[in-house]
């Protein structure tokens, strides 16, 4: 391909290295060092030389290959073969539009953080007096039930005085109770 | 591309005309005929639109355009080699190329002759680009006549940058001969 080889001694550079360099020489997009490497190589090589000059020439006489103009009807045809693609669907199609997507969405995360919203626990001042009211009458009556044992030993009923427990009233005996009653 | 992505049609119409002319003659000189390089750069563009959905621009647009290009011209000649093969040496062949396709006119009307002379140069171009095998065709095409760069076209045609170099000298080099006779003419002249 190349008839004599030429070694350049200086570069230790042969005709076969210049092969992937000369392209991008004559391009005028080789390196520095490489334009360098490969214009000392031609300065000593006549047959790479002559090769250099007919590949600018030909590169010149291939500039005489003129353009040819698409067809008037090519536009048309194209257009007319995208118009006959079939219409392809994907997953978001079934959406009306964006403005009903993002509705859906933001009610979907209202609804989401409304439910994981954390409940307001209020301590017993914060109650309201009917509340409150209830509520003692609740504890009370577990305080009774907590204490049943002690309420059905006749022991303790008999020395306790219920009514004399009750705030603002007068100590009443059981004598006396029995009385009212006959 | 991105606005054609986005859905903007009227991008599509400028990719058209910013690229129609150069592909269809890059097809016409790799394939020879423009009836079939015209049907092969629409299928460039349809498949262009059809995959506009999915485009990323993790490289130049052109690159992935042209490759598609030299993908479907180097298929139709490995085709239409196939079927000349498979007609009978009895009969007469007609590989549908084209003797006298529409070109350019330049801006001064040239005589008959000069018209005549320029025609035929340029049908022994053609002809030395066909002598080339595929490869080294597309490659020359993409170098000297879109001025890609050596990496892009090393995408185009799959291959590494010095491989593609070496694809540049040997056509080069046979070009040489091929051409020699046009170029002693115009040297003369």
């Amino acid at each position: 391909m190349f008839g004599t080889t030429h070694h350049d001694k200086s570069s230790g550079k042969t005709c076969a290295t210049m092969e992937s360099k000369l392209i991008e020489y004559l391009d005028g997009r080789a390196r520095p060092d490489e334009r360098r490497e490969v214009e000392e190589h031609l300065s000593g090589c006549a047959s790479c030389k002559t090769r250099a000059e007919e590949f600018r020439a030909i590169w010149s006489t291939m500039d005489d290959l003129p353009e040819i103009i698409p067809s008037r009807e090519f536009d048309a045809s194209l257009r007319a073969r995208i118009t006959a693609e079939p219409v392809r669907r994907n997953f978001w199609d079934w959406m009306p539009s964006a403005r009903f997507a993002f509705a859906i969405t933001a009610l979907v995360v209202l609804s989401v953080w409304l439910s994981s919203a954390p409940r307001v626990v209020k301590t017993p001042s914060e109650l309201s007096p009917a509340v409150q009211a209830n509520k003692i009458s609740t504890e009370s009556d577990f305080g009774m039930i907590q204490n049943l044992p002690e309420l059905e030993n006749y022991d303790v009923i008999s020395k306790f005085d219920a009514l004399s427990e009750l705030p603002g009233s007068t100590a009443v005996s059981t004598e006396d109770l029995n009385k009212e009653t006959r | 591309m991105l606005d054609v992505k986005a859905g903007d049609e009227q991008s599509f119409e400028l990719l058209l005309r910013k690229y129609r002319t150069p592909l269809v003659n890059f097809l016409y000189r790799m394939v020879r005929n423009t009836a079939v390089a015209e049907d092969l750069a629409q299928e460039v563009f349809l498949r262009v639109y059809r995959a506009r959905g999915e485009y990323a621009p993790s490289a130049k647009f052109t690159t992935w355009m042209f490759r598609i290009a030299t993908n479907l011209a180097l298929n139709s000649v490995r085709d239409n080699r196939h079927r000349q093969m498979e007609i009978s040496i009895d009969q007469t062949m007609d590989t549908g190329e084209d003797e006298q396709p529409p070109l350019e006119v330049p801006d001064r009307a040239p005589t008959v002759e000069q018209e005549l002379v320029a025609r035929s140069r340029a049908e022994m171009i053609m002809k030395a680009i066909h002598t080339l095998p595929e490869k080294q065709r597309a490659a020359v095409l993409l170098h000297k006549y879109q001025e890609m760069d050596y990496d892009e076209i090393a995408r185009v045609l799959e291959c590494s940058e010095s491989a593609l170099k070496s694809l540049l000298f040997r056509a080069y080099e046979s070009l040489r001969a091929e051409l020699a006779p046009l170029v002693n003419t115009s040297a003369r002249a």
